[in-house]
């Protein structure tokens, strides 16, 4: 799992009132480089919640990116491109767990596929 | 990409060995897929460069069929662990590169505004009614761009109504009949194979 995916994703549990952003717990993490589109990026980036994303990549063992939301400038940046690509497609969450920020409930991951199915008292 | 080579490579993809009727798990088949996703991109410009997420994706194909034609990110959303297996083999077997969440589509939680466009071939709804319209009330949620699917003809005149009046949708069109060749994948299945007509849908959410 890319953490594009993971700053979508949310709780879904029933009563979960603010289900993102899910903790994550690292086992093993994996790279794989794929090309750059600078404008997806550009895209994306307004769309991006930075914090989650910041403390995402920093547990996955990236602490690169600024720490405040850049200012959208950055993104003429080559090198700031580069870091964002890196920290956004790169890096996958192979082996862990998400977790519900309100109840602390895992959610495992293998093989880099996030489980995400709710109990039947969940729904 | 032609629609031909596209429709080749579809054909390719290793389907479902052990059905599970009780999710109504039909392969998508290559016609179809290269079909709805050749329109999606070639006349809406809903594709490539985008968030496409498939939902119900199964073996994966609308979701591979995405990420051919050049979406940036593609992420497969299914309830079944075994598709996703499938789906996952499919996917490096092309080279290319899919994500999957093992989620029940009517649950799956995630951020408005984020993914572009939905791409989907839902359960018809003829084991569990209104499962497809399910799946489109989600889709209809979380995608900013467009949603495209798959439904009954014989459903048109309720799709559109329910859209419309309760899915936030601000259009819905009818982009093509198609017709779908369900293959005796079942026991219960009396007919070598059987026809039934779809309708293309295009929907955009406001």
């Amino acid at each position: 799992m890319k953490l594009l995916t993971h700053n979508m994703l949310s709780s879904n549990i029933k009563g979960v009132t603010n289900g993102f952003p899910l903790g994550i717990e690292a086992e093993k993490v994996i790279e794989r480089s794929v090309d750059m589109n600078p404008d997806f990026l550009k895209n994306m980036f307004s769309k991006i919640e930075w914090k989650p994303l910041v403390e995402a990549s920093r547990i996955m063992g990236y602490s690169d990116l600024p720490e405040d939301v850049p200012d959208s400038s950055v993104l003429d940046s080559e090198e700031f491109l580069r870091k964002f690509h890196h920290a956004l497609l790169e890096i996958h969450l192979e082996e862990g767990a998400l977790v519900c920020p309100q109840t602390g409930r895992k959610f495992p991951v293998n093989k880099g596929i996030p489980n995400m199915l709710l109990h039947e008292d969940e729904v | 990409m032609k629609l031909k080579q596209l429709e080749g490579l579809l054909g390719s993809l290793e389907q479902f060995s052990h059905p599970k009727i009780e999710l109504e798990q039909y392969p998508t088949g290559a016609h179809i897929a290269s079909r709805m996703l050749f329109s999606a991109e070639n006349s809406f410009g809903d594709i490539s460069n985008k968030v496409v997420a498939d939902f119900g994706c199964g073996c994966g194909t609308l979701g591979l069929a995405a990420a051919l034609l050049g979406a940036e990110h593609v992420i497969g959303v299914d309830v079944d662990a075994e598709s996703l297996e499938v789906a996952s083999t499919n996917a490096e077997d092309l080279e290319l590169d899919m994500e999957f969440v093992q989620c029940d589509v009517r649950n799956f939680g995630g951020r408005g505004q984020f993914i572009d466009t939905v791409v989907m071939n839902p359960p018809f709804g003829t084991r569990r009614k209104g499962a497809d319209m399910d799946f489109l009330a989600v889709a209809l949620k979380v995608a900013s761009q467009a949603v495209y699917s798959l439904h009954k003809t014989s459903t048109r005149d309720y799709v559109k109504r329910t859209v419309m009046r309760d899915y936030n949708a601000s259009s819905a069109e009818v982009i093509c009949e198609l017709r779908y060749d369900v293959p005796k994948l079942y026991k219960f299945h009396k007919k070598k194979e059987v026809d039934i007509e779809v309708d293309l849908w295009r929907f955009v959410p406001k």
